[in-house]
């Protein structure tokens, strides 16, 4: 047995930079902070891979099945002899997983910062920031009840917050970090209802068990029929619509464009490796439960799949490389959603949420790897509009060739990471539901186009006028680039069958090539595609986007979501729900109070006059009043 | 002493110093001639205690004593009252008792 105690240290140590960092970090030059904050990650990554070596390759399995440990726990609130609130450290496959993603993609952007943030007003602050959201994301993934998950949950939807604001003179980027915490807010209603709910009718809050072959969960809360689906099927789609709040899933995705007024190392971690796959990450922590619930699974595949068309089809249409980047995001989790949803429990049957998982880990590399590139070209071109740009490939080197792994890794080209972890997913859509795989043969052909739309419109094509000679980003800029292209391109190659499967036991697998080899084709016909109409700057792009008319100004314009939602706030809610209330509160609240104090003031004021300071008025007063009193009391003893 | 003259003449003497005090205290505007109705009142109360004494109880002197306290208290009252119309005087350079009206709303 090994002590695993030590892992505690993984949450404190980047809680520990925060608080130094944030409280004396003005007093520091900012380069101290960054150091160590920079050091912090350093440690905690190498804590993280430790751990995963130790707990995937040293570990003892019992009956051929990968452990689940509790590290580390403390009883924080006890409520009742069975409800209590814990905060420890909870490992299994796909905790340990999460964090190697977190601590390297946190670790990579550290050292990009150093480079990318040099200078900028509140250097010091962006650091302590990232601390505080790198302990916070850690605490999610090691959570080991649903109520600590809640609570770190919160703390990314702050940190996320404060990071997107972290231009706080730009009223466009106070708008967006409003707007992400409003949104994300609302859905985290959602998730807390699921939370009561199912903590009310289970009686715990533990993953262990919750999620264990004889969860509670399985049994209680079935009998109470609402709107034709039982309460645990209701809770699960609370839970999920947090999840899909975080995640940026349709309906709940208009934060996350927005987003990207943050500073672009933020969005390379937050708003495209970590925070948002936390939903993904909730939904497979509650796997067994939302297989035992299929109502609610059918409805996390749908939202995944169609998010993954939506985002892709609005993505073709966008010039700003971060918003193109972000739209890409959101489909690329639509893709993990999805392979959840169809995935089943245990063995191969269990294909899809290992492809899901998988996905996310090799996702996270290319596509911190694409924010982090993308943010080396507009530190550049000090720009973030593909059609100012152009003809980079000579003057970035390094960036343009880990920017085209990354895009070969996200469209799908072997042997880079996305062909094996899409694949999969691909393979476990095709056994449960065909209509979804098709959707996701068909997003597979977008995102290869456009990303490499993208590609070339950065790269290729015509020199645009600069304002001064585009040079190649700093050491510490270049190097996370080059580390994460080395994993993307070789993380496909982790037999994840072996190590996170749902029920922890490793299962056999091979590629499909009946399946890949169309994925690929199709993959190839998005490239070409995009090779033939933007690698040389034409009309031809133009004349199609105006044959298509109404359909491509719709995308252009994200489908109007979020006009829609400004017209059910401003016009529906404001005007027939905020407005009422508004009155009523000030007419009828308010004016109940005010007539108390008028009335009040208006005795006041007339009888006030009979304390006149006129000493003989007062005697007066005494005295006729101890003559009444007098003569009522003659008149009571006479009688 | 005193013998022969009944008790009624003692309480009309008392009741109509009481109501002149009263009335003084509450018509009249100088703080001096307010302290005299004071005064008034009191030695009315002073004559009923020595007449019930002697009337009722000739035995105790209690009525007499008391009377004599009065009197001392009241010496000490009108020195503390003269003390603060001095004062006021002072102040206000006035002893008429409606200018002293700023202790109100």
């Amino acid at each position: 047995m090994i002590d695993f105690s030590y892992t505690i240290w993984i949450l404190l140590i980047p809680l520990l930079v925060f608080v130094v960092t944030g409280l004396t970090g003005h007093r520091f030059k900012p380069i101290v902070t960054g150091i160590i904050g920079t050091t912090g990650l350093g440690v905690v990554f190498l804590l993280s891979v430790y751990t995963a070596y130790k707990y995937f390759f040293v570990l003892d399995k019992v009956e051929g099945a990968f452990q689940r440990l509790l590290a580390f726990n403390f009883t924080w609130l006890h409520l009742t002899e069975k409800l209590h609130i814990d905060i420890g450290v909870l490992l299994d496959p796909i905790s340990v997983m999460m964090l190697i993603v977190i601590s390297t993609v946190s670790f990579m952007v550290h050292i990009y910062s150093l480079g990318y943030m040099r200078g900028e007003k509140g250097f010091a602050r962006f650091f302590s920031l990232l601390s505080l959201f790198s302990f916070s994301m850690l605490g999610l993934v090691i959570a080991t009840n649903i109520f600590q998950m809640y609570i770190f949950w919160e703390l990314v939807g702050v940190s996320s917050f404060l990071l997107i604001g972290f231009y706080y003179e730009k009223d466009s980027a106070v708008a967006a970090s409003k707007k992400a915490f409003i949104v994300t807010r609302f859905a985290d209603l959602g998730f807390l209802i699921g939370i009561l709910v199912l903590s009310y009718t289970t009686g715990t809050f533990d993953f262990i068990t919750l999620t264990g072959p004889d969860s509670p969960a399985f049994t209680s809360g079935q009998g109470i029929m609402f709107l034709g689906m039982s309460t645990m099927t209701w809770s699960m789609l609370f839970i999920f619509m947090g999840g899909a709040g975080k995640s940026a899933m349709f309906p709940l995705h208009i934060w996350l464009p927005d987003a990207m007024e943050g500073p672009t190392p933020v969005s390379a971690l937050i708003h495209a490796a970590t925070m948002v796959v936390a939903g993904v990450y909730l939904v497979a922590r509650m796997f067994p439960i939302f297989h035992h619930e299929q109502s609610a699974l059918e409805i996390v595949a749908w939202v995944g799949g169609f998010t993954s068309l939506f985002a892709a089809v609005i993505a073709c249409t966008q010039y700003d490389i971060k918003r193109v980047l972000a739209y890409s995001t959101m489909s690329q989790i639509g893709y993990m959603m999805l392979a959840l949803g169809v995935s089943g429990y245990g063995g191969e049957e269990g294909l899809g949420y290992m492809a899901s998982m998988f996905h996310l880990f090799t996702h996270a590399f290319f596509k911190a790897l694409l924010f982090l590139g993308a943010g080396a070209i507009i530190h550049a071109v000090h720009s973030n509009y593909m059609n100012e740009m152009g003809g980079l490939r000579k003057y970035l080197p390094i960036t343009h060739a880990t920017f085209l792994i990354a895009c070969l890794a996200i469209s799908g080209i072997p042997p880079f990471a996305g062909f094996f972890s899409k694949d999969e997913i691909l393979v476990a859509a095709f056994h449960h539901n065909k209509a979804l795989f098709a959707i996701e043969y068909l997003v597979a052909g977008m995102t290869a186009f456009y990303m490499f739309r993208l590609y070339f419109n950065v790269f290729w094509g015509k020199e645009q006028l600069y304002h001064h000679t585009p040079h190649e980003a700093p050491i510490t800029m270049t190097l996370p680039l080059i580390i994460l292209a080395i994993g993307s391109t070789f993380a496909g190659f982790i037999p994840f069958t072996k190590l996170v499967t749902s029920d922890s036991l490793p299962f056999e697998t091979h590629t499909e090539w009946g399946i890949a080899i169309p994925s690929i084709l199709i993959a190839l016909a998005g490239i070409g595609i995009a090779t033939m109409l933007y690698m040389k700057k034409s009309e031809t792009s133009k004349k199609i986007a105006m044959a298509l008319g109404g359909f491509y100004t719709a995308a252009y314009s994200k489908f109007y979501i979020d006009e829609v939602y400004l017209f059910i706030t401003k016009k529906i809610l404001f005007n027939y729900v905020s407005r009422p209330v508004a009155w009523f509160d000030r007419h009828i609240v308010d004016g109940t109070m005010n007539q108390f104090a008028y009335v009040t003031n208006l005795v006041s004021d007339k009888i006030k006059g009979f304390q006149s300071g006129q000493l003989q008025q007062y005697a007066l007063a005494f005295i006729s009043g101890v003559i009444a009193l007098a003569l009522l009391f003659i008149y009571l003893w006479t009688n | 002493m005193f013998e022969g003259v009944p008790i009624h003449w003692f309480l009309v003497l008392a009741t109509a110093m009481f109501f002149i005090g009263i009335y003084g205290f509450l018509v009249r505007k100088n703080l001096i001639t307010m302290l005299m109705s004071i005064e008034l009142i009191l030695n009315s109360v002073c004559i009923n205690f020595v007449a019930f004494n002697k009337i009722l109880f000739p035995e105790h002197l209690e009525g007499m004593f008391f009377t004599l306290f009065i009197i001392a208290v009241a010496a000490a009252e009108a020195s503390v009252a003269i003390a603060i119309i001095i004062n006021i005087y002072r102040r206000i350079v006035n002893i008429d008792v409606e200018k002293m009206n700023e202790m109100k709303y």
